[in-house]
């Protein structure tokens, strides 16, 4: 409800909860303001007092950042006595500042008040200047400026949530302090740079803008709206940019992170301008043979290849793969694309390879992460993609987090997990490994590797068999109940105990806190999909949320976190073997006649090849050529030597790319990209969400759009294509994706982020879908049984522990942009094998030893890591790092599903080969 | 993140000291003060390794047990004397003499306010209001001993009282010592 006051001798109105400060704002009348931010997260902390006004009848003044109007109050914010208040309280604060001429930041919002205010000087003595602290590769603390507004505090503890900066000391000695009064780069700081995003002063700034002396000594130039290349999220930022290069990047208020970033897309941008990028296309010199070990120095390609013109190079491109089409029929080809690029880049490389090569043997890194997931949700609900977007986690009051180490890997989202945590959700984190959200959780199951379907049976068993499903959604909306029972019968938490190594009584607990929430969201991601039971794993959660009817209310629902910053988007896109844009199937007659119009060719109904399965025919001899945009599969398959041998035996490999990969070194020619910031184009997030990203630099060089080099090479196996522009291929997907219809390259410039299914233009789009049955041939959610079976490899004498894989905060996928992100790097250079610390004693080795991790697939060598979160048995490398490449131990075996590899688990042995 | 690098400080028996306190209180945060003085009790100061451990305990981050420690001055982080004395410097202090009588101190055993003698018996600083106004100025050792109304002479007296050493059976030796006429009725510190 409104109420209507007196601002400055105006008859105002005040909406339902809003301060003084807002509404004055809302009315165009300035109010100075430190330690208060209008940034959405941002607590009013009312402790600086440059935003006092007057109220009549009041003894002392207001500040009015955190006072709300009452019906007919009166409020002055310009008279003289609050005028001469903020006046002190500035000449206060600017007593301990360095001077103006030596100031860190001499626009900083302090400053910019400061002269609005017209105070420069101070009558007061200073108090005592600490000391600059550069022990961070990313930020300057510089606290000889901090005017203690505590900005950066509510920005870490309650922004974040990571809680690292504290205000230590009291009074005259307050002090921001990291963890114990550590320097930053020692602390646990994850460089989200929140802080330094909310810093009033510069106090806390990024390095990359300052000089010698601490100084911001770079000004951007311009300032480009756009996207972050990195994880699912999705996050919305702004590139600061001076010249052609970015100077800083700063987060913005998108409807998926509201203003927030993560260390990598906040500070790993550099990379774009790594003296290894690509620039001139590249053509394989005739009298080098190709072999699975071989090594080009991506310096100097010079040993391998030679430059050529675009010309030259896509007819040599294309003639390859002209060849083998014409010789051995399309299916003789493969293409991979990238669930990196673009939703137009996407379309339209499937487009190629289907009317192009003339078969269905594309496929992209969805394989080798939400694969199985996807498999299981089409199966039971009949839609690949999440039902709720992981920031309704808000209105949760249970939240699972299964097989995801989301402060890791969704940065962003985590944050929305921990506030909603700390706002009293119950949040149940089920893991094998220790984490950054377990100290958040009210329960973390640290069950045994790959007993997931026995753990996630004998929760479903307790609902079941207690009573606590919701019968009437049962009753409505699913099929297949009666079976689930009798399957899941024989699973009760004490025969399951000892199987899943978490006791009984805990089991239950957890199934009656699930089972009995008003609303609970299930979040999963690689450690349910990347085994041989992905699949089943997911169908497990499927049941538990469908037995609940925990699917389409606020609150509620099933959130497979994306990994890649458009992985749904390019799968919605068709960029996978046996679906056509928009999840119809190759061989479904109507699709494919559909499809054969729109597209105006002949095509292939048999489904193509997956990932995995490509190397396999490849190496069988069945495929001949490939065409790889944006992928690594030679750091990223399991059992990377056999990719590798597989990439090596081709005889036309084209590979289009911004570094010269591990992959690109067996290429006949290789195509230099475009990286992230340079290109304009639309990416679906894991919310669903299309977003825009803008164009904020030139490509280096001779490199070229992806969209324009795809385009190229089609036309030269037969294609008479000719888009000008990424809007033109958009404006084709949207004609052939339904979901996304309303949703057109006009109205995401405008509106930046629309969440489809959006059938309409004046539609706002769909957040929580599925409230009302699902989009199967029933309308229901089938409820499906999935039977216990072990990994693919045990550990046994020969290997006796278990090898699981993932990323790091730092470092994304494999490696070749975030290796080549200097801060980045520098935060996490080296490849460690993470092991528990009394497996590491017994080893007789000290953390930074080297040690040599083998498998049956392989043997790396690299540094010991001692980690807490490990448990005993179990060691986790990191798969991003190219000197010790963890697939090549990994085990591709695969769901039989999804055709997901094992990437999560197989049997290794460790060893001491000496110190560091 | 949860490395391991080095053996804990804390023993068991410390750990279980400060787990016992958990269920007497809403939260595990809360527990933070009742730790933090358990491992002053045993170390004579808060070292840096308690103080992750502690957080690790209550399964709270180091900064938020820095913050708590650091708020309050009772919590040095580096072992002080054998015995701690606070001379009070608060108003009723203050004007009889507080300030003087804690510079005379200092004096006295070379150290400025907040140091420790290079022999490690004593540990000197000012307090504000220690609650004995009616023997102010005043001072009180954190054996509970309590000193005044201090003189010059009186000060150099309960140093050479506190440097003697400690008597571990009697908490209340001090009272009514040479040094000072508290009386016996007085609650101790």
């Amino acid at each position: 409800m409104s109420i209507s006051f007196t601002l400055d001798g105006r008859e105002v109105e005040a909406r339902a909860g809003e301060t003084i400060w807002q509404v004055a704002r809302r009315e165009g009348v300035e109010i100075p303001h430190l330690c208060y931010s209008p940034a959405p997260g941002y607590r009013a902390d009312g402790n600086c007092r440059a935003c006092m006004v007057e109220v009549e009848g009041e003894r002392v003044l207001a500040p009015s950042c955190l006072r709300r109007p009452s019906p007919g109050m009166k409020v002055a914010t310009d008279s003289a006595r609050s005028k001469a208040a903020r006046a002190m309280v500035m000449e206060l604060l600017l007593a301990d500042q360095p001077p103006r001429e030596a100031a860190h930041d001499p626009d900083s919002k302090f400053w910019r008040w400061a002269d609005k205010l017209g105070v420069t000087e101070s009558r007061f003595p200073a108090r005592h200047a600490p000391a600059p602290d550069v022990s961070h590769p990313a930020m300057a603390v510089q606290l000889d400026a901090c005017i203690h507004c505590g900005l950066c505090v509510r920005a870490c503890r309650e922004v974040q949530v990571n809680d690292v900066i504290g205000m230590g000391r009291r009074g005259h000695h307050a002090k921001i302090v990291f963890d114990l009064d550590d320097p930053m780069g020692h602390s646990t700081c994850v460089a989200c740079g929140e802080c330094v995003q909310a810093c009033p002063t510069g106090a806390l700034m990024p390095s990359s803008v300052l000089d010698k002396e601490g100084r911001k000594s770079r000004e951007p130039d311009r300032s480009v709206d756009s996207l972050c290349p990195y994880c699912g999220v999705g996050c919305q930022l702004t590139y600061q940019i001076e010249g052609n290069k970015i100077l800083q990047v700063d987060g913005r208020d998108g409807p998926a992170n509201h203003n927030r970033l993560c260390v990598k897309g906040r500070f790993g941008f550099d990379y774009v301008a790594h003296p290894q990028r690509l620039t001139r296309p590249l053509i394989r010199k005739p009298d080098v043979p190709k072999d699975a070990d071989d090594f080009v120095d991506p310096s100097d390609p010079s040993t391998h290849f030679r430059e050529a013109t675009w010309d030259e190079a896509l007819d040599v491109a294309a003639a390859g793969l002209r060849t083998i089409r014409d010789t051995f029929g399309g299916r003789a080809l493969a293409g991979f694309g990238s669930a990196k690029g673009s939703n137009e880049e996407a379309y339209l490389f499937q487009k190629l390879v289907r009317t192009g090569f003339g078969g269905n043997n594309v496929d992209h890194c969805t394989r080798l992460c939400h694969a199985s997931s996807v498999a299981a949700l089409i199966e039971t609900i009949g839609s690949g993609a999440v039902t709720a977007p992981f920031s309704e986690c808000v209105h949760s009051d249970v939240i699972v987090v299964i097989g995801a180490n989301p402060t890791v890997n969704h940065p962003v989202a985590a944050t929305f997990i921990k506030g909603a945590a700390r706002r009293g959700a119950k949040l149940v984190v089920i893991d094998p490994r220790g984490q950054g959200l377990s100290r958040h959780a009210t329960h973390h199951l640290r069950f045994k590797p790959g007993s997931d379907v026995a753990l996630l049976n004998a929760l479903i068993h307790v609902i079941i068999e207690e009573g606590l499903y919701d019968r009437a959604y049962v009753d409505r909306f699913t099929s297949g109940f009666e079976e689930l029972r009798a399957r899941t019968f024989a699973f009760s938490p004490e025969k399951m105990a000892p199987v899943c190594g978490v006791d009984a009584s805990t089991l239950r607990e957890v199934a009656r806190l699930y089972g009995r929430a008003r609303s609970a969201l299930i979040f999963w991601g690689m450690g349910i999909s990347q085994h041989v039971h992905g699949t089943d794993n997911a169908r497990c959660l499927i049941a538990l949320a469908l037995l609940c009817g925990q699917v389409g209310r606020p609150g509620s629902g099933l959130h497979p976190l994306r990994g890649q910053n458009n992985v749904q988007g390019a799968s919605d896109a068709g960029l996978i073997p046996m679906f056509l844009p928009d999840y119809h199937r190759t061989n479904d007659p109507a699709a494919h006649a559909d499809f054969e119009k729109y597209w105006g060719v002949n095509l292939d109904p048999e489904p193509g090849l997956t990932v995995v399965e490509i190397m396999a025919a490849i190496l069988r001899g069945s495929i001949r050529g490939m065409y790889i945009m944006g992928e690594n599969p030679a750091m990223s398959d399991p059992d990377a030597r056999h990719a590798r041998e597989a990439l090596a035996k081709l005889d036309h490999l084209v590979v289009q790319e911004i570094f010269l990969t591990e992959t690109a070194r067996h290429a006949d020619v290789i195509l230099p990209s475009t990286a992230f910031p340079e290109k304009t184009g639309t990416f679906t997030n894991t919310d669903r969400r299309v977003q825009i990203g803008r164009a904020a630099l030139q490509p280096p060089g001779d490199a070229r759009q992806d969209w324009w080099i795809v385009r190229d090479l089609a036309r030269r196996l037969g294609l008479g294509w000719n888009y000008e522009h990424p809007s033109e291929i958009y404006e084709e997907l949207r004609g052939c994706m339904p979901s996304i219809r309303g949703i057109s390259w006009g109205r995401l410039e405008r509106e930046g982020a629309v969440t489809y299914p959006c059938p309409s233009e004046s539609d706002p789009g769909h957040e929580l879908i599925f409230a009302e049955g699902f989009p199967t041939p029933t309308g229901r959610g089938k409820l499906v049984p999935a039977e216990v079976s072990p990994p693919d490899e045990l550990p046994d004498d020969a290997y006796p522990m278990v090898l699981t894989t993932g990323r790091l905060l730092e470092h994304w996928h494999t490696g070749s942009m975030t290796r080549r992100a200097t801060v980045l790097d520098r935060i996490e250079p080296e490849a460690a094998v993470h092991v528990a610390p009394a497996d590491l004693r017994r080893l007789g080795a000290n953390p930074g030893d080297r040690l040599r991790v083998s498998t049956r697939r392989g043997s790396i060598e690299l540094a010991a890591r001692s980690d807490r979160d490990v448990p005993p048995g179990l060691i986790f490398i990191p798969f991003c790092f190219a000197e010790a490449a963890a697939n090549l131990l990994t085990n591709p075996a695969l769901d039989p599903f999804g055709k997901i590899p094992e990437f999560k688990f197989c049997a290794a042995k460790v060893e001491a080969t000496g110190a560091g | 993140m949860a490395s391991d690098v080095t053996t804990p400080m804390l023993s068991e028996a410390i750990r279980d000291k400060i787990r016992a306190f958990i269920p007497r209180y809403p939260n595990k945060r809360a527990v933070t003060l009742p730790a933090l003085h358990i491992v002053h009790e045993y170390f004579r100061c808060v070292p840096y390794q308690a103080m992750a451990e502690i957080a690790e305990i209550l399964e709270i981050t180091p900064a938020e047990v820095h913050d708590t420690m650091s708020f309050y001055g009772f919590f040095p982080q580096a072992p002080i004397g054998d015995v701690r004395v606070w001379i009070c410097r608060s108003l009723s202090c203050m004007i009889t003499g507080g300030d003087e009588m804690l510079e005379h101190a200092c004096k006295k055993l070379g150290v400025r306010s907040g140091q420790t003698t290079p022999d490690g018996k004593l540990t000197v600083e000012f307090a504000e209001c220690l609650g004995i106004c009616d023997f102010a100025p005043a001072a009180l050792a954190d054996d509970g001993r309590i000193f005044g109304p201090l003189t010059p002479e009186k000060v150099d007296a309960m140093i050479e009282e506190l440097k003697k050493d400690k008597d571990p059976v009697d908490p209340t030796h001090g009272l009514g010592s040479s040094a000072g006429p508290a009386t016996p009725s007085r609650p101790e510190g």
